[in-house]
């Protein structure tokens, strides 16, 4: 696990660009972090890297966008999915089949219903009163053969960013 | 989708329907975009005879907002219903529906299917054309349903929970998109502050209520890209406010309400104020359902009227998702393109064509 500390808005998008050079389709990313935590921030960083100029919107209300950068880039938002059959509905299984990168918000919630192969992007706000308010912790947590293999990438694509474990 | 395209000479919007005895008057339209379940049955571009509205908002309330799946079933049960509630309540027979339309997007893929899939099956029985409706056009055209005299251009800002636009409106069919958000919805942002403070569910009227209480001057929230173009943003407002509130657990939750809400309506009514100066609009319109909140309706009439240019605010349902805006905008796309064919397909990121941006209509 690679623990990050970005210390505004900027910050977490550049680090999200970096992730997004070392995208390859098929990939899977996982977003996980409470409300106004920066998934869409680092979903417009990541974005921006691979070349998609069109504002990313947040994906909650339709629950699904397409972007076409140097990959096809599909963001979901499965936040108000209640089953994990809702998730089959949104035709999930097509999207890790097809071309293109997966960025998933909320992702941590439909779990099982996901290849065990991807990469978790956590993002918290930092504790503390009163805490401050554009800095996060960014843990990336690969999962599987495809971001394992990418460990070392991944460790450098964080270098500037990266902290030690918590004291 | 040719249906959606609109003709490079698209005419003024049309106010009589002295149309010949060929061209359909009667509209059913239909509309099931996301949670509201509803049909309605227009003459002509803007004489509503039934507007029907089933909604779903207790279904969805313990969930904190639409869940997909639990919206598509619940249009399944209570469509055929509402359609015959508004051809009955219309005064007419099934036989005197010359036209039916549909909104095919954007919105919720399921909940779209449902109502297109029923409006091409009423057009095959009964015989008469099926138009697809953009959902968005469909709220862009919603002012001219109570006031048909609205002197164009007029500049529309269409707020809702999925979407936040700024156009400009020549005529139907004629738009030019002036801003849009970056990232949420004006709606958006109201219904996860009002989930992040445990407020319920819709967000806009709970935090409308609340903001009466409060005092919005009591935290300063960030007013985002405030002299910044005409875009808008609020994913970062929405931050500040969860900010504000882990680090001030003692707040007041009424001061809270009314400064968020303050926050955004300064934004939206400096923006679209700006906008209709600098386009020499006539006029101001407001849709969908934020325009339903007290303080933007309040605010931007105030405006209006400082700076001599008419402002229309539709009813409060006719702001919400209605029928009888697809119907009439239906009318008027039929009047214009004719009838969509019966592979017109649903699309839940369907674009409102933009004539005058220069970009191709998708």
């Amino acid at each position: 696990m690679i623990r990050a500390r970005t210390r505004s808005v900027e910050d977490t998008k550049s680090l999200a660009a970096n992730l997004a050079e070392l995208a390859e389709s098929g990939d899977l990313l996982l977003l996980v972090g409470d409300l106004g935590a920066g998934k869409t921030t680092f979903t417009q960083g990541f974005a921006a890297a691979l070349g998609i100029s069109e504002p990313v919107t947040s994906p909650t209300f339709t629950l699904a966008r397409e972007y076409h950068g140097r990959l096809l880039l599909h963001h979901l938002d499965v936040f108000r999915l209640d089953q994990i059959s809702e998730v089959l509905d949104l035709g999930l299984p097509e999207l890790l089949d097809s071309d293109g990168v997966i960025l998933i918000e909320w992702g941590d919630a439909i779990r099982q219903a996901l290849p065990n192969d991807y990469l978790e992007v956590g993002l918290t706000f930092i504790e503390g009163q009163p805490s401050p308010p554009d800095e996060r912790i960014v843990m990336l947590t690969p999962v599987g053969p495809r971001w394992q293999a990418r460990a070392d990438d991944l460790a450098a694509a964080a270098g500037q960013w990266l902290e030690g474990p918590p004291c | 989708m040719s249906s959606q395209v609109p003709s490079q000479d698209a005419p003024a919007i049309v106010l009589d329907s002295d149309s010949s005895p060929h061209t359909p008057a009667i509209v059913l339209g239909i509309e099931t975009s996301c949670d509201e379940t509803a049909a309605a049955v227009v003459s002509g571009p803007s004489d509503v005879l039934s507007s029907v509205i089933s909604s779903q908002v207790d279904l969805h309330a313990r969930y904190g907002g639409v869940v997909p799946e639990i919206a598509s079933r619940a249009h399944v049960e209570l469509l055929t219903p509402v359609v015959a509630q508004a051809v009955i309540e219309a005064g007419l027979g099934d036989h005197e529906i010359e036209a039916v339309a549909a909104t095919s997007g954007p919105g919720l893929i399921g909940s779209l299917l449902v109502g297109v899939s029923a409006a091409k099956s009423l057009a095959l029985v009964w015989d008469v054309p099926f138009v697809a409706v953009n959902h968005l056009e469909a709220h862009l055209y919603s002012s001219f349903l109570e006031e048909p005299d609205l002197d164009l251009p007029v500049v529309v800002l269409l707020v809702s929970g999925g979407h936040t636009l700024l156009v400009l409106m020549e005529a139907f069919g004629r738009y030019r998109l002036i801003g849009q958000t970056l990232d949420d919805a004006a709606g958006e942002a109201f219904d996860k502050v009002a989930r992040f403070m445990d407020l319920g569910y819709p967000g806009g009227p709970v935090i409308d209520r609340l903001a009466m209480d409060g005092n919005p001057e009591a935290v300063a929230f960030p007013r985002p890209m405030y002299d910044d173009g005409y875009d808008f943003s609020f994913s970062g407002l929405k931050t500040a406010v969860v900010n504000h509130v882990r680090n001030h657990p003692d707040l007041v939750v009424a001061d809270i309400a009314a400064s968020f809400q303050e926050a955004v309506v300064d934004v939206l009514v400096h923006k679209a104020r700006k906008a209709a100066k600098e386009y020499g609009a006539k006029g101001l319109c407001l849709a969908g359902g934020v325009a339903a909140n007290s303080s933007l309706r309040e605010r931007l009439l105030d405006a209006c009227v400082a700076d001599g240019i008419s402002g229309f605010l539709p009813s409060r349902s006719m702001c919400t998702d209605n029928a009888a805006m697809v119907a009439a905008a239906g009318w008027q796309r039929l009047h214009l393109d004719g009838p969509s064919p019966l592979d017109t397909g649903a699309d839940p990121n369907l674009p409102l064509p933009f004539l005058l941006s220069g970009e191709p209509a998708a």
